[in-house]
């Protein structure tokens, strides 16, 4: 277990971002909090999954809703701690730790938010890897672990619990329609887990790597180093693309930003195309009109000089950008995680097939 | 007779023109004094004459204000929102040292509403009378109101209007969603900013209608806008941030009044840096991300602008063969440290008298130097120059790109993507020319039940036209440039968002 420094929080943001493969919402208004919480004194440390025995009870967090509505709402930490209290009071469980639900973007912020709080460390492991947009695409739902309870805040002191549904599918149903009633923004605990069940199905480590690959940017842009370079050195990345932005199309449909972007090559490939798909996040890319690289290998869309992520919301002609991809989890690459969220989850009729294979 | 001036006020020269009929009938450039005004009174005196329908002044006074922390008073701030928003109050995301400057007290109080317009809370009236009589207590005689999700419906931020002015008589009171967007923290600061501004932009109008009076010139005095328009300079008082991009936007309206094209990219080189914009039938468009001013995060109506590291000034070197042009600059101290002018820093203005691109100082000084190393220079600078340009664009199609400013000469006449490069005449004052060309605008942005979507933006476009003659525009010339309806889900009555903007000539005086 080590206390995370703020500097350490500051990386945490900047890798969360780009771990949100183009979604999950930037982590600033996260990182605000932290900056002053720790200004005021409260620290939060980092528990490595191993040291978690096996019986032990971790708190899965996540702020839930429209990212719009957040950037007017804000996020309170008393809040997301208030969740974790609230299960604790339904459960009657004692928690030994909090995590991340998704450690792509504002969601990465989330538990240090909540531990700031509560004094209890945060487990470093979420059960995404990045980010991603439904309750059902986790580690834990491809281990079939019990899909509920959930409890939601809202800063009003209203406060609701799904107490019991038949599938994760039910979970994101029902959790969706609770958390639009309180303004499409709520502060959220996932299903209780055990230390056995982290250990066996998180995904694990993911909080040190997001904040290795965020100070990994920072540090070659201090330096005016290449900071793509350094992402792709820090994480085992492959450069799939780099050129300019040249068309990018959106529309909001059942509450999801989908669209369409491409990039015309530049440098090595020039010439050439490269088409990507979102729903939220960055779901498939095809190089030269062929299917190139899919969820669940993470897409990451960087601005080509600075290394920031580019979200799908801000992605507009001209940008020079570089496409990447990092490797997927592989719990991800089992039968029942592609059946989560292979291409085909997201509407693509395509066989996963990975760009590390190669 | 329609004679018209214009004075733009930047960081460095003071410009003054007189428009007549289109053309520009007079000019006079003057460095800018320390206290802004002797250099207006020197501009407007230069260039007056009879017959003027209207004096329009552009001016960096009051974003220089933020950006040096100069004549800043302490602000109160009044948030209405709780619960929520509690662990983030405002001035939260500032510098320290402007904040410290600035924040005079902080208050936070039940209310905001939901983005399908439910109360979040009732508003809590009697805290706001509170903290009204606490910031009155206090010596503040500024405030500034935001509430959540006051874009959509202002109602809250207006009842808190209404309280501060009976227990704070003779205050200024900035609301949030009379100049920001959706992103409380940044619509809150851009209002904190305007409330530290308005003591300033009230002494400075003040100053400028003297300079006028003393020029001898019988006319109304307009501020220029952020959006290319110009208010009333009663008005303008009233809302500083709304003038703080003014230099850049008056010169792309005068290049392209200079150049008679309408739609283009604009690119302003100086010593230090090049600035691009975008023009839209006219007006520059507007950027649509957080801008940062003095440090402070924003969101509202402020040009697209792209800024890069070049410019007449930018140092050229080569290092490890590999050639490089700014960002570092020689800046204002050109005409001493170039080479051409003796000095012994090689700037992007020595490589283009090299070049034969311009005739500047001394050539013999650079006349040693490898043409080979000029010409490349030169086409790295086009290079950076092209890429910058097909980063503004809208979309792939080609584009004119109006090249204004002392480093104009960098902008090669050939760039990809770009159907032709124009250089107006009398570019060294198109930003006063800019100023003296501008129009009367309006706005509503209002979201409004019970109506059907005809009825509410026939209404939005009443008030905006309605706005637009109270700034003082001739109602006969009014035309409406944009309208926008965004339909609001789950509440009640059908309520839809219509945001409409009309613009017109300024009314010829009686």
């Amino acid at each position: 277990m080590r206390e995370l420094t703020l500097e350490d929080i500051e990386g945490l943001a900047v890798g969360a971002w780009i771990l949100g493969t183009g979604g999950g919402g930037s982590p600033y208004l996260g990182l605000l909090n932290m900056r002053r919480l720790y200004a005021e004194g409260a620290r939060v440390r980092l528990m490595p999954p191993e040291e978690l025995a096996d019986d032990d009870a971790v708190a899965v967090l996540s702020n839930m809703g429209a990212p719009l509505v957040g950037q007017e709402r804000l996020a309170d930490p008393a809040n997301i701690a208030r969740a974790v209290t609230l299960m604790e009071e339904f459960t009657r469980i004692r928690f030994r730790a909090v995590m991340s639900l998704e450690i792509g973007g504002n969601n990465a912020i989330q538990p240090l938010m909540a531990a700031a709080h509560l004094g209890l460390p945060v487990v470093d492991a979420d059960c995404m890897g990045r980010a991603y947009p439904e309750a059902q695409m986790t580690s834990f739902a491809v281990g079939d672990l019990r899909p509920y309870p959930l409890s939601m805040v809202d800063p009003r002191g209203i406060e609701g619990i799904v107490a019991r549904v038949p599938s994760w599918k039910w979970m994101e149903r029902l959790s969706r329609k609770m958390c639009v009633e309180l303004g499409s923004i709520a502060a959220t605990c996932k299903a209780p887990r055990t230390g056995a069940e982290v250990k066996r199905w998180g995904i694990l480590h993911t909080t040190t790597k997001a904040v290795a690959l965020g100070q990994a940017v920072r540090k070659a842009q201090r330096e005016h180093r290449d900071p793509i370079e350094a992402i792709l050195h820090a994480e085992d990345g492959r450069l799939l693309f780099r050129g300019k932005v040249t068309d990018v199309s959106r529309r909001t449909t059942e509450g999801f930003l989908r669209g369409t972007a491409r990039l015309d090559g530049l440098d090595d490939w020039r010439g050439r195309r490269f088409d990507l798909a979102f729903q939220n996040e960055w779901a498939v890319g095809w190089l030269d009109g062929e299917p190139h690289v899919m969820t669940p290998d993470l897409i990451c869309v960087l601005e080509t000089a600075t290394g920031e992520a580019i979200g799908t919301e801000t992605l507009r002609y001209g940008q020079r950008a570089t496409v990447i991809a990092l490797p997927a989890p592989p719990v991800f690459l089992t039968e029942r995680g592609l059946a989560l969220v292979g291409p085909r989850a997201f509407g693509h009729d395509l066989e996963f097939r990975s760009v590390f294979a190669s | 007779m329609r004679r018209r001036i214009g004075v733009d006020v930047g960081g460095t020269n003071t410009e003054g023109v007189v428009i007549e009929d289109g053309k520009v009938i007079a000019a006079h450039k003057t460095p800018t004094t320390e206290d802004v005004l002797s250099g207006v009174r020197e501009a407007l005196s230069a260039v007056a004459v009879p017959d003027v329908q209207g004096v329009m002044i552009g001016t960096t006074h009051f974003v220089n204000a933020v950006v040096q922390r100069r004549d800043l008073p302490r602000v109160g701030a009044l948030r209405i929102g709780m619960p929520a928003s509690r662990s983030l109050p405002p001035f939260c995301d500032w510098p320290e040292d402007l904040a410290t400057l600035v924040r005079g007290a902080v208050h936070m109080v039940e209310g905001g509403v939901d983005y399908d317009g439910r109360p979040i809370m009732p508003l809590d009236e009697r805290a706001i009378a509170a903290a009204a009589r606490q910031m009155r207590a206090a010596g503040l005689s500024c405030a500034a109101v935001s509430s959540i999700f006051s874009p959509l419906d202002p109602a809250m931020e207006e009842r808190a209007a209404e309280i501060l002015r009976e227990e704070m008589p003779g205050a200024s009171i900035t609301l949030s969603h009379e100049l920001g967007r959706i992103g409380l923290l940044e619509r809150e600061n851009v209002a904190l900013l305007n409330a530290a501004l308005i003591p300033l932009a009230a002494h400075t109008v003040q100053a400028f209608e003297q300079a006028v009076a003393v020029a001898g010139i019988a006319a109304p005095l307009y501020i220029t806008q952020n959006d290319g328009t110009v208010i009333r300079a009663e008005l303008a008082a009233r809302f500083p941030v709304l003038s703080f991009a003014s230099g850049p936007t008056n010169s792309m309206r005068g290049a392209a009044f200079l150049t008679g094209v309408q739609d283009a990219l604009v690119v302003d080189v100086g010593g230090t840096t090049s600035d691009f914009g975008a023009l839209k039938a006219g007006f520059p468009r507007e950027a649509n991300t957080v801008v940062q001013i003095g440090g402070v995060r924003t969101l509202f109506r402020m040009p697209d602008l792209l800024s890069i590291g070049l410019g007449g000034g930018s140092l050229v070197r080569e290092e490890g063969g590999r050639l490089s042009i700014g960002p570092r600059s020689v800046g204002f101290r050109l005409t001493k440290e170039a080479i051409v002018f003796g000095g012994g820093t090689l700037t992007a203005t020595d490589i283009a008298v090299r070049g034969g691109r311009l005739a500047l100082g001394d050539a013999s000084r650079v006349a040693s130097l490898d043409p080979a190393f000029a010409a490349a220079a030169l086409a790295e600078a086009a290079r950076m120059i092209e890429e910058a340009a097909d980063r503004m664009k809208a979309d792939a199609a080609e584009v004119p790109l109006l090249a204004v400013g002392g480093g104009a000469f960098l902008v090669p006449d050939r760039i990809a993507g770009i159907s032709e490069v124009l250089r107006p005449a009398n570019a060294a004052v198109a930003n006063a020319v800019g100023a003296a060309i501008a129009q009367v605008s309006g706005e509503a942005d209002q979201v409004f039940h019970g109506l059907s979507r005809s009825e509410a933006m026939a209404e939005a476009e009443r008030i905006a036209r309605a706005r637009a003659v109270d700034a003082g525009a001739d109602p006969a010339s009014l035309s409406l440039v944009d309208i926008e309806d965004l339909p609001l889900a789950y509440m009640p009555g059908g309520a839809l968002r219509v945001q409409a903007r009309v613009v017109g000539d300024i009314r010829e005086a009686p």
